[in-house]
């Protein structure tokens, strides 16, 4: 049994021991993505659980265990994680937790610690929980993001970008049902396959198998209809988790649209771009500077394979470049503005618009800090630049009720619908 | 030609069914009327007679729309239009020069733009400013809705009503009725409530004008409310259209729909399948408060098993007591003898006239006692409640005292060692837990969430129902809905998604119960396991008389709880005890004479003492005394005042304001008063005046400034402090400056008492959100970089730099101008530290408590603090600052949290510090709708209970209101009394 093990802080570590012994849960929040994510862990030799539960339980849980303003993200995240101490199914006492960390100035930077005072007030103090960040916030000796296995993750959410585009792209027009489905399942299944045999995550590789990727999809019987597009920006949470956002991709299925949700790659990008711009706009080390740079260009440079691989079939829309989207924002708010998904969720907007989506929601949890400034912040200057714009902002918390939400939106589809139609 | 074809619009909104049924263009049906939550039971009858007497079994066009609707549609396959989108189809075939529809339902709030972008704005998570809203005044008022609506019509004054919930505005408007506000300019003032919301919230900025035409059943029966929207709206009669049959606006647009999308059906199949009982699908884990009768019966056995004595006035010789709680909705009056009995009890809805209730109580009092040829005498009075001050000058009773000590001395009457007490009556939730016999903390619902029982007695008569017949409804529902347990506003919506889903009345009841005890337990105690409450549990309040809302509440905690046989009157015989153990044998209550010639007479007027310009209203009473409220200072209404004393954030306010020099420069340029600049000036004024700029200030805050920039703000859910910015960029923009600084800080002086030290994303952007959406910013130079202030060799670099773009400015001069503002931000800080040091030496040498008021450096803004300062320096505190305290400290604070905001770090750093002094007690301020609050203030508490000391938090908002805040001010003063004599004691 392992040892607890504690830092300076107080905070327990999770340890090498550890390692061996626990299993690690991981919230869903993008759920091919994080599927991903979980085989690398396990090829690293991590015994891992993605967590899939929902229900009313996950939202009790987080009601009773942190503030009830804090934002819904936290409160979901922590109440998938109390909900799953408490169901028996995992040895307590052999059970770590995994969470993301992003260091910047939104209170999400908090969730861990929220994290952790919920624990010890729901009687589980002796968890571990680890934080996954590129900030370099909290070590633990038994999880070490090392540059190959940031590479590997990165990759990872390069396939899901990759799959996510692409089902979103073909399902809603498949002539049988299920097809879709399928093809990401065979593909997720394909990609843990390589990576147990530590393979699919060099750049060759990627390029190869993106290539593979875009031709099986492109290879999937569809009708040839025209649909209505709408796009889903926000909160990065609420943008894509089923549980935050009442499953609004497969709302939006049965309502017989397409949608087109921008990756969490350029997200990635992003937080490192930030990092050089701080350095731009207040000064700072020049060597941290080249260094970023240099995780940006690599970055850079994978998306680009990606996007080529796209073109190339010329049967999907491929999106755009960071730096193209980073520019096409730049007439309406300063690169300064970083928290939370900061500017770069005003550019998706504009990312949207430019590539002929004009139909969007702009998702985020009620009282969402960032999302004032980035989201309805900018949306009135959006819609004058592009009169053509049709956006709904949509608040997602454990009050809201989903006839509400499903109303301002179908009210958007409608308007959508009237435009579709006289086009 | 073809034969006209019938067409059916059926609009299901949240609480009523319209609708309408054309033949061609002819209305040949209509129909209006409440649903009473039984949808699918009243468009079965509303369908099976149109079939029979109108349609006569033709086949026909049909469309559904409406808020609830939807399910409606999706079950029986009847074609939904969106309702909205109805509205727009409608407005295009009847009125299609029309430019903008307001539309206002039961609960929903619709502004369609239909001129140049079109655009809909509707109330999302919000209901305020609807008809329900409206409905649940009316009740509150005691009046009939045409009363109301008359009434209206003819008002002398407005008062400043919150208009962005509906709770919120009770919390206005509950003490204006207390304090004798009259009803013609309450039901004016509340519809102004309703337009301003409309504007406000829903417009979020985008100007209305042009033809405007007012749709939906608000905007159709009351004419007052009509009247405020074309008056605020400055229509003439041309541009202001309130359509014939406006209540049937969206279902002629469901009728229009219909025409396009489907071919005739028969009705009757719609009727079968809408007859068929469905199985119900809802999403519930609750189970049922009682499986069945004799469960009830034990449990009432178990309730019932504590006695109160009763007792004739007519038996009865000696010494009575009387306490009266004059609360919030209701009056609740009891007269005890000298052995705790009850001659007298009453327990009454006071209509808004709390004054006439207590008359005529004392009257039957005084009745009884001189049919008994004056046996008893009346020996000491003392109320509580809302209404206090305003009863207690009337019939000049003895003592007021602050509510949670009555409740607190009566419960502990019955349980001598109850260590909770949680009173749940009309619209407040007041919970206290007690330690050592004195109360320790205490938990009052946030602004946003309170009126829960009241809600529950209007949303009982909304479906027809008595509040204690609708709570028994619930007692023995099988699978009560799970209605969520955030705001009782949001509650509306999840009962309409319950009624969607087909649950039935029992359900609903239960599952309101429940939410208003999760409600209580969740939101306000925020507790976690039944033994954080204690084990020693007392309830009261009017809400607990029901035993549908009592079961559900120890089902949710797991523990029996006591509730007293005069739960509802707990506060009054807590009022009667207090008088019997501090009476001095007479009481100076009013004599039986003087009540006969009792009178009371309502004036207002306003305050012109200070810029507050405060709206007073004058009760003047038949024995000479005056009663004045609606005033936010105790200074000008004749009561104590404390001049001498350290008011620091009056203090801070006023150095800040008069930094600026006078002189006149050849430059000036415009710094908005607004958030970090609270904090900032001192550096950004010295860096400006030494680069040759004048300075020059946004003007004070207030209402009217904040109003003026209302219609551009883009999130309604931003905090106050945020939204007061848009009306000081306006003030700027009518000044003669040469440009405005406000420039974007994700940074903040780093004070090292932290991780690190960020603004929050509202204050360190703000300014992207005034160049996006305030369009006269263009007409003027608008300084907005991003800039650090955290390193000053790079400060210097980029401030030149970014200046040079506006400016012929100078390299050196900037270096100079850097060196110096540095330094009076340091002399600054100095200036408050020395401030702090003499009021401490003060407050010590004369024996003061210390109250330090934390929050956020713009909280010392008096618009946004509301005069919370002055009310505590009202009280004989002395009041400091956090960041006095903050700057102070050496140490830094172990946090259990990210300890990441500049900030924030001055909150724990001040919590430590007042954990070391005797007299000091810390009040964190919080911005309704502040995010990073919901994570300070779990750790500025943990600080200081850590340290033994007590926590109170005062949420604020543009409400400014102070009822709730002297509660918790006076209950702060009354708990620390209280525990200097338990430490006295224990160090005898």
């Amino acid at each position: 049994m392992s040892k607890l093990i504690y830092d300076k802080t107080g905070r327990i570590l999770f340890t090498k021991e550890m390692k061996r012994e626990y299993k690690i849960l991981i919230p869903n929040m993008l759920p091919i993505h994080f599927e991903l994510i979980k085989n690398i862990l396990e090829e690293e030799g991590y015994d891992c659980d993605l967590l899939s539960s929902n229900g009313t339980n996950v939202v009790k849980m987080g009601l009773q265990n942190v503030h009830n303003d804090t934002c819904y993200p936290c409160l979901l995240v922590v109440g998938q994680f109390i909900d799953a101490l408490e169901s028996g199914k995992y040895d307590v006492n052999k059970t770590a937790l995994f969470i993301t960390q992003t260091g910047g100035g939104c209170r999400a930077s908090n969730y861990i610690h929220l994290l952790r005072k919920a624990l010890i007030k729901a009687g589980y103090p002796q968890v571990p929980v680890i934080s996954v960040n590129l900030a370099g916030l909290e070590k633990n000796p038994g999880f070490k993001l090392r540059i190959p296995l940031i590479k590997k993750m990165a990759s990872a959410l390069m396939y899901g970008d990759m799959l996510m585009l692409l089902s979103n792209q073909v399902r809603p027009y498949e002539k049988n049902k299920g097809d879709t489905k399928k093809m990401t399942s065979y593909w997720v299944k394909k990609m843990a396959d390589q990576y147990k045999n530590s393979t699919g995550f060099g750049k060759k590789i990627m390029a190869k198998n993106f290539n593979s990727i875009v031709k099986d999809y492109a290879n999937i019987p569809i009708e040839k209809t025209k649909k209505i597009k709408v796009g889903i920006v926000g909160e990065i949470y609420v943008k894509y988790s089923p549980l935050a956002n009442n499953n609004l991709a497969e709302f939006l299925y049965n309502e017989d649209v397409e949608i087109v949700v921008p990756g969490i790659m350029d997200f990635i990008i992003f937080k490192v771009d930030n990092r050089i711009v701080d350095i731009d706009l207040y000064g700072g080390s020049k060597l941290k500077r080249l260094i970023c740079d240099k995780f940006k260009k690599y970055l850079e440079n994978v998306q680009k394979i990606f996007i080529e691989s796209i073109e190339k079939f010329d049967v999907f829309l491929a999106p755009q470049p960071f730096e193209k989207i980073k520019s096409a924002v730049k007439p309406y708010i300063g690169y300064g503005a970083k928290m939370g998904e900061g500017w770069l969720l005003t550019a998706e907007m504009i990312e949207l618009i430019n590539s002929g989506v004009e139909n969007i929601i702009c998702t985020q949890p009620f009282g969402c800090l960032p999302n004032h400034i980035v989201g309805k912040g900018m949306i009135r200057k959006i819609t004058n630049k592009n009169p053509q714009a049709n956006i709904v902002s949509v608040d997602y918390d454990p009050g809201a009720t989903k006839v509400n939400q499903e109303n301002r939106i179908k009210l958007m589809l409608a308007t959508a619908r009237e435009r579709f139609e006289n086009n | 030609m073809e034969r006209p074809n019938f067409r059916v619009g059926l609009d299901v909104g949240s609480t009523t069914i319209k609708c309408v049924v054309l033949k061609g263009e002819d209305i040949v049906y209509k129909s209006y009327e409440r649903h009473k939550a039984m949808v699918r039971e009243k468009s079965t009858e509303l369908l099976q007679y149109i079939n029979k007497h109108i349609l006569k079994n033709q086949p026909v066009h049909i469309a559904v729309t409406g808020s609830s609707g939807l399910g409606l549609s999706q079950e029986n396959n009847i074609p939904f239009v969106q309702e909205v989108y109805a509205t727009q189809i409608a407005s295009r075939k009847y009125y299609p020069d029309v430019d903008v529809i307001i539309e206002l339902g039961g609960e929903d709030a619709k502004i369609l733009f239909l001129s140049g972008i079109t655009e809909v704005r509707m109330n999302g998570s919000c209901a305020g400013g609807t008809g329900a809203f409206i409905d649940q005044m009316a009740v509150l008022l005691g009046l009939e809705l045409d009363e109301f609506d008359k009434l209206s019509l003819n008002y002398n004054k407005l008062y400043t009503i919150a208009s962005r919930c509906g709770v919120f505005a009770k919390s206005d408007i509950q003490p204006l009725v207390n304090q004798g506000a009259q009803k013609n300019d309450l039901a004016a003032s509340i519809f102004q409530a309703v337009v301003n919301q409309t504007i406000g919230g829903l417009a979020q900025g985008r100007e209305i004008k042009g033809k405007v035409a007012f749709l939906g059943g608000p905007l159709t029966f009351f004419n007052g409310l009509r009247k405020r929207f074309v008056c605020s709206l400055n229509l003439n009669e041309e541009n202001a259209i309130f359509p014939e049959n406006s209540q049937y606006f969206v279902a002629l647009g469901a009728c229009e729909y219909a025409k396009s999308t489907t071919s005739p059906i028969s009705l009757d199949a719609i009727i079968k399948t809408l007859s068929v009982e469905r199985k119900k699908q809802i999403n519930t884990n609750i189970p049922p408060l009682f499986n069945n009768e004799e469960e009830y019966n034990e449990f009432l056995k178990r309730q019932n098993s504590v006695l109160v004595n009763y007792k004739e006035i007519s038996d009865y010789e000696g010494k009575a007591y009387l306490g009266i709680d004059a609360g919030s909705t209701t009056t609740k009056i009891v007269l005890i003898t000298s052995n705790d009995e009850i001659l007298y009890s009453k327990y009454i809805s006071n209509g808004g006239n709390a004054v006439s209730i207590v008359l005529d109580a004392l009257k039957e009092i005084y009745k009884g006692i001189e049919d008994n040829e004056n046996k008893t005498v009346i020996a000491g009075s003392v109320v509580t409640g809302y209404g206090e001050e305003l009863i207690k000058n009337a019939f000049l009773l003895d003592d007021g005292i602050v509510e949670t000590v009555a409740h607190f001395t009566s419960a502990r009457y019955f349980m001598p060692n109850v260590d909770f007490i949680i009173d749940i009556g009309g619209q407040d939730i007041k919970c206290f837990k007690l330690k050592i016999g004195a109360i320790d903390s205490i938990m009052l619902n946030e602004a946003c969430s309170s009126g829960c029982g009241s809600f529950l007695e209007t949303f009982a008569t909304a479906l027809g129902y008595s509040a204690p017949e609708f709570a028994k409804k619930g007692l023995f529902a099988k699978t009560p809905i799970d209605l969520g347990s955030r705001c009782t506003v949001f509650m509306n919506s999840s009962v309409k998604q319950a009624q969607k889903d087909g649950a039935t009345i029992e359900d609903i009841s239960a599952g309101l119960s429940v939410s208003i005890v999760k409600n209580a337990v969740y939101k306000v105690i925020r507790a976690n396991d039944p033994k954080d409450l204690g084990k020693n549990i007392v309830v009261q309040g009017g809400t607990f008389l029901n035993d549908a809302v009592l079961r559900a509440f120890e089902k949710e905690l797991g523990v029996n709880v006591l509730r007293t046989p005069i739960s509802g009157l707990m506060g009054a015989y807590g009022c009667a005890l207090y008088a019997k153990n501090n009476s001095t044998d007479r009481s100076s209550i009013i004599s039986s004479d003087a009540l006969n010639n009792f009178k009371h007479t309502v004036t207002a007027t306003t305050c012109k003492h200070c810029p507050n310009h405060c709206r007073l209203t004058i009760n003047k009473f038949a024995s000479g005394k005056t009663f004045i409220s609606g005033n936010k200072c105790e200074k000008y209404t004749g009561n104590q005042s404390n001049k001498d004393g350290y008011n620091m954030v009056e203090y801070k306010y006023n150095l800040l304001a008069n930094l600026p020099s006078k002189k006149n420069k050849a430059r000036k340029i415009g710094i908005p008063m607004v958030l970090n600049m609270y904090d900032n000036l001192p550096f950004w004024t010295t860096f400006f005046e030494n680069l040759d700029f004048k300075v020059v200030l946004s003007p004070r805050s207030s209402r009217e400034l904040y109003t003026n920039g209302q219609h551009t703000i883009p999130s309604d859910t931003v905090c106050y402090p945020a939204k007061l910015v848009h009306g000081h960029i306006e003030a700027l923009l009518e000044t003669d400056v040469d440009a405005i600084f406000y420039p974007c800080m994700t940074y903040n002086f780093d004070e090292h008492s932290g991780d690190n030290h960020y603004n929050c994303p509202v204050v360190a952007y703000y300014p992207e959100v005034i160049k996006s959406n305030v369009t006269a910013i263009k007409n003027k130079k608008f300084i907005m970089d991003y800039i650090g202030i955290d390193r000053h060799k790079d400060f210097e670099k980029f401030a030149f730099k970014i200046l040079s773009k506006y400016f012929d400015i100078n390299k050196k001069q900037v270096k100079l101008a850097t060196k110096k503002a540095y330094a009076a931000y340091e002399l600054y800080k100095k200036n408050l530290s020395e401030y702090a040091n003499k009021a401490i030496d003060y407050a010590n040498k004369n024996n003061k408590q210390i109250i330090v008021l934390a929050g956020r450096p713009y909280h010392i803004d008096p618009e946004i603090n509301h005069g919370i300062d002055r009310l505590i320096s009202s009280y004989g505190a002395v009041v400091l600052t956090a960041d006095a305290l903050s700057f102070q400290s050496t140490e830094k604070v172990k946090t259990k949290i990210l300890n990441q905001w500049t900030y924030h770090a001055r909150l724990y750093s001040a919590a430590k510090e007042v954990s070391k002094h005797d007299n000091m007690n810390l009040i964190q301020l919080v911005s309704f709708g502040c995010g990073v609050d919901a994570i300070t203030t779990d750790e500025v508490r943990d600080i200081l209970e850590g340290n033994n000391k007590l926590y109170t938090q005062l949420k604020i908002d543009e409400i400014s209101n102070l009822g709730a805040v002297k509660i918790r001010i006076r209950s702060l003063f009354a708990a620390i009394e209280e525990r200097k004599n338990v430490k006295n004691i224990s160090n005898l």
